[in-house]
């Protein structure tokens, strides 16, 4: 039995901190893909530009350089904000730039990016008769993106949703490096108090898995969800 | 005269994909009981003029007067559009489609695509659109099939069902673009059979087709397009019986 030497609470609230990390970049991820791969898909010249520009940036700079760009450059911003505010309305305040949410707004910017390209691909494969038919009922745009286009997408989204999801929650790994304590930090510290690293390691790979296994499970059930109607029952 | 308005008029629609002009100014008038059925070969711009009614491909150039109520119209750097779409989203409310492809929405069951625009668009209370549901259902034969996705659905049973999902919507003019096109023969006869029923009921409608004797029995009117102009219209017996045109008359010639 391995033995965590009193190290367990805190690798379970690190446990705790990875998993709404995760959870949190994900739902900003989607978002910022949703409106990504609409902007790639405009008629507008500007929003197309900027979208590929995003997408770009994201994907040729590594995980980590952009963590600590938005990190630093956030509490620069902030520090720069609050001495304003000191010198010109005499507010005295003190702001830290929050590690979670710096850390959540990067990984959330990063898979925004991956996120608009699984969307993009996945509302192309639409068939268009389907839309046309909804625009031909009178439905809005927006009723027909909420009835017709956002339930047939996810189908097609849905596998490249899933493998975006695992790498994300893999680079929640990285934030130990901006002084969240994420159970990889734990785990770390506790390896280098007590020389026993697989103690700890050999557990958070272990709940990587586990956490890994449970949304495979949820993604199982959303695609069977989603391909309702598509033959396979 | 307090005459109710015109369902459905277009006049002088023109229509160019690049630099090919597909419709060179068509105009046409479905008064209330009105079949009209455009014939012509394929590429003549039947299909495209079809969905210029709705909006579903921009005329460059045309009026569209819906019950009365004409569609405004601006320029743009893309050409022409509607003014507001608005507008267009209500007059199409007004006018339902069938396609040569069925398009039911996949992802729904047969009931589930009736009741769909009815509830989401005309905003009518789901008992009600259920009601009226079950009864376009036994209506085109498809009670036993309401639960099934279309996926599940032989072509014939699911056009049956697109025109069920027409009908919910109480339209003023039903559209049909090649509705028998992408049948097996043998599923044709039910859904020619459905719509025989429609036209003697009264219902406004519009048809592209292929099949001569639907035109010859229920048109009101036949339109023979040929490359985008009117070659040839008028009542059936005297378009289908008596072409004028030799194009016309090959047009209808036995192929074998």
């Amino acid at each position: 039995m391995i033995d965590l030497q009193g190290y367990g609470p805190r690798l379970i609230e690190g446990a705790g901190v990875t998993v709404q990390l995760a959870v949190l970049s994900l739902i900003l991820a989607i978002i910022l893909g949703l409106l990504t791969a609409s902007a790639k898909m405009s008629r507008n010249w500007m929003l197309r530009r900027t979208a590929t520009v995003y997408t770009t940036l994201i994907r040729g700079v590594p995980d980590l350089v952009l963590m600590m760009l938005l990190f630093f450059g956030g509490q620069i911003g902030v520090n720069a904000i609050s001495d304003m505010l000191y010198y010109n309305y005499d507010i005295d305040i003190y702001i830290n730039f929050n590690a979670f949410a710096a850390g959540v707004l990067t990984i959330g910017f990063i898979f925004g990016a991956y996120m608009g390209e699984t969307f993009r691909g996945a509302f192309m494969a639409v068939d268009n008769g389907q839309i046309e038919a909804g625009k031909a009922y009178g439905m809005s745009s927006s009723l027909v993106f909420r009835r017709i286009r956002f339930p047939q997408m996810m189908r097609h989204a849905l596998p490249g949703l899933s493998n975006n999801w695992m790498v994300l929650l893999k680079t929640t790994a990285l934030v130990s490096v901006i002084g969240l304590t994420d159970m990889v930090r734990v785990a770390a510290e506790a390896s280098r108090a007590t020389h026993e690293p697989f103690a700890f390691l050999l557990p958070v790979a272990a709940a990587y898995l586990l956490i890994a296994s449970v949304s495979e499970w949820i993604f199982a059930r959303l695609q069977k969800r989603y391909d309702i109607g598509f033959g396979g029952q | 005269m307090a005459a109710t308005p015109t369902p459905l008029e277009v006049r002088n629609i023109k229509k160019s994909f690049g630099d090919t002009e597909v419709l060179k100014g068509l105009s046409l008038q479905a008064h209330k009981g009105d079949v009209i059925t455009l014939i012509g070969a394929s590429g003549s711009g039947k299909s495209t003029f079809l969905r210029c009614m709705n909006l579903l491909e921009q005329p460059d150039d045309g009026d569209l007067i819906i019950h009365g109520e004409p569609i405004r119209f601006k320029k743009t750097k893309h050409g022409r559009e509607p003014e507001d779409w608005k507008q267009v989203v209500q007059m199409r409310a007004k006018l339902s489609m069938v396609f040569q492809s069925f398009n039911l929405w996949a992802h729904m069951t047969l009931l589930e695509n009736i009741i769909e625009a009815p509830i989401h668009v005309l905003k009518k209370p789901k008992k009600e659109a259920l009601e009226h549901a079950h009864a376009l259902l036994d209506r085109v034969g498809l009670t036993a099939r309401a639960h099934a996705y279309p996926a599940q659905m032989s072509g014939g049973q699911q056009q049956r069902g697109a025109i069920a999902r027409a009908l919910a919507m109480d339209p003023e003019v039903m559209l049909f673009d090649e509705p028998t096109s992408a049948l097996d023969p043998e599923l044709v006869g039910d859904v020619l059979k459905v719509m025989h029923g429609l036209a003697e009921e009264g219902r406004t409608m519009v048809v592209v087709t292929h099949e001569m004797g639907f035109a010859r029995d229920v048109s009101s009117q036949v339109i023979y397009l040929h490359q985008g102009v009117v070659e040839e219209a008028g009542p059936p017996e005297q378009v289908l019986a008596n072409p004028q045109s030799s194009r016309l008359k090959q047009f209808l010639a036995p192929k074998y």
